[in-house]
């Protein structure tokens, strides 16, 4: 699986960070998101998947 | 202009509806049979403007991230709350009222304030209010008002922590912002409580510039001295923060306490878990049933849009029943069920799109810690009296109970 996040889109809800911990964190400046793995193990498809259906912006994208 | 000529309008039924008195948990009947019918729906609002209402989940989505939606109250067409809400929105643009690209860049000024770290961060301080709180209802007995013992002082006193302001303030803003949230405030009422509110606001903020503390209200002083961000800007954001941080985590305690009594198998659960996911999950499934806000969330088309077999014409009111579509049988299987343990978490409780709550993080840590503390510190906690005699605030704009009379086994602890 690759993710990849549109920065500019982002509105710092936090709400990918609660659901996929190990993928993404928040910029301490702006809360604004960016990726600890972009390509993380197959294992975590299930959080990834719901921290891309929670974002509020849409701006997670996630390939199989 | 189809729905025009179709007689449809004429029989729309006016928005909001009154809930069923023997299901204060569930959204009004009219609710469900429109979402049965299809995505949107007709309704008549207290001006008498006829406006779309969207009643399921998925369409509720699309459109919240649609750019042809506009939340820009200033807007002719926007489907307004009340006369007196409308003059509040009306005499200054917020966060909530702006549209891209003021909104985001707006928004990031404050954003480092509620990532889930720095929430996190405030969770000791969190706890330690909310066992305060507790300590005194314990120390005076065993029967006692929930909403203003517990509820309403919890959020309270971490918006003042939040934001730096004193403790003993909380009575001012906790009574201006009512007057803010009832539909029936008048123009004056409202813009008198908004008045106040301001000038409070000004004065923290002023407070701050001579002496910062570290805080939220500290930090936008500067960005005014920076000339970062305007006056006007950074006195509804503390305003927006007041009104918004307090009052809806409040009813949120209250009702989510009241839903977990009137369900013991759940609240088994409930006690039985130890697991700080299990805790979240069921803040989570709270949100989702009960629905704080239930006025909907309120929007203006800016171009025509197809949704389904109906067309949504520019400068249409459209308004997002969040309340229902958290029942949305496509959404959450068994919806009406109150299930603490199913996966609740894409619910709709805090909006979505760029407008989604901003102190969802710092809500949900306060919600976790306050129902987790209640009910573990207050061993046999129940109703005084019976659930029809419970107040519910049905004109407020955003629901809940007026007071709530617990009672516990105080000779347990």
């Amino acid at each position: 699986m690759r993710i990849s996040v549109d920065q500019s889109k982002c509105v710092s809800s936090g709400q990918c960070v609660l659901r996929a911990p190990e993928v993404f964190d928040q910029q301490d400046e702006d809360g604004v998101v960016f990726l600890l793995d972009n390509a993380p193990p197959d294992s975590l498809l299930p959080k990834v998947r719901l921290a891309e259906q929670v974002c509020p912006a849409s701006v997670i994208r996630v390939v199989e | 202009m189809v729905d025009g000529i179709d007689g449809r309008e004429s029989a729309a039924p006016v928005y909001p509806m009154a809930r069923l008195n023997r299901c204060p948990f569930d959204p009004p009947p009219e609710l469900y049979r429109m979402q049965a019918e299809g995505p949107a729906s007709r309704v008549r609002l207290w001006d008498g403007s006829i406006v779309w209402l969207i009643t399921r989940y998925e369409e509720q989505r699309a459109l919240a991230s649609d750019e042809r939606i506009s939340s820009d109250s200033a807007r002719p067409g926007y489907p307004h709350v009340s006369e007196g809400i409308k003059a509040r929105r009306l005499s200054a643009p917020t966060l909530l009222t702006m549209d891209n690209p003021d909104h985001d860049a707006l928004r990031r000024m404050i954003t480092a304030d509620f990532t889930v770290k720095r929430v996190e961060s405030l969770r000791p301080a969190i706890q330690s209010i909310v066992d305060g709180l507790i300590d005194s209802i314990i120390v005076d007995g065993s029967d006692f008002d929930l909403v203003s013992r517990f509820a309403l002082p919890v959020p309270s006193n971490v918006i003042c922590v939040f934001l730096g302001a004193p403790l003993e303030d909380q009575g001012f803003f906790q009574e201006r912002t009512r007057s803010l949230i009832d539909r029936a405030s008048t123009p004056a009422e409202t813009a008198r409580a908004s008045i106040d509110l301001r000038g409070y606001a000004r004065e923290l903020l002023d407070t701050k510039r001579r002496m910062p503390t570290g805080d939220l209200t500290s930090r936008l002083s500067a960005l005014v001295q920076q000339e970062r961000l305007s006056e006007i800007d950074a006195v509804e954001i503390v305003l927006s923060l007041i009104v918004g941080g307090h009052e809806t985590t409040a009813n949120m305690i209250a009702l989510g306490t009241l839903a977990l009594l009137q369900h013991p198998e759940q609240l088994a659960q409930f006690r039985a878990g130890t697991e700080p996911q299990e805790i979240a999950g069921a803040a989570e499934e709270l949100l989702r049933y009960l629905n704080i806000p239930h006025i909907g969330r309120r929007r203006v088309a800016l171009a025509d849009i197809r949704l389904d077999e109906s067309v949504i014409q520019a400068g249409s009111g459209v308004i997002f029943a969040n309340d229902i579509a958290n029942r949305d049988p496509r959404a959450f299987e068994h919806p009406d069920d109150l299930d603490i343990s199913r996966h609740a978490e894409h619910h709709l409780a805090f909006g979505f799109g760029i407008h989604q709550c901003i102190g969802q993080p710092l809500a949900r840590v306060e919600l976790q810690v306050a129902y987790e503390t209640l009910f573990r510190r207050l061993p046999g906690l129940r109703l005084v009296s019976s659930i029809d005699e419970v107040e519910f605030k049905t004109d407020m704009i955003n629901y809940g109970v007026w007071s709530l009379s617990l009672s516990w086994d105080r000779g347990l602890t």
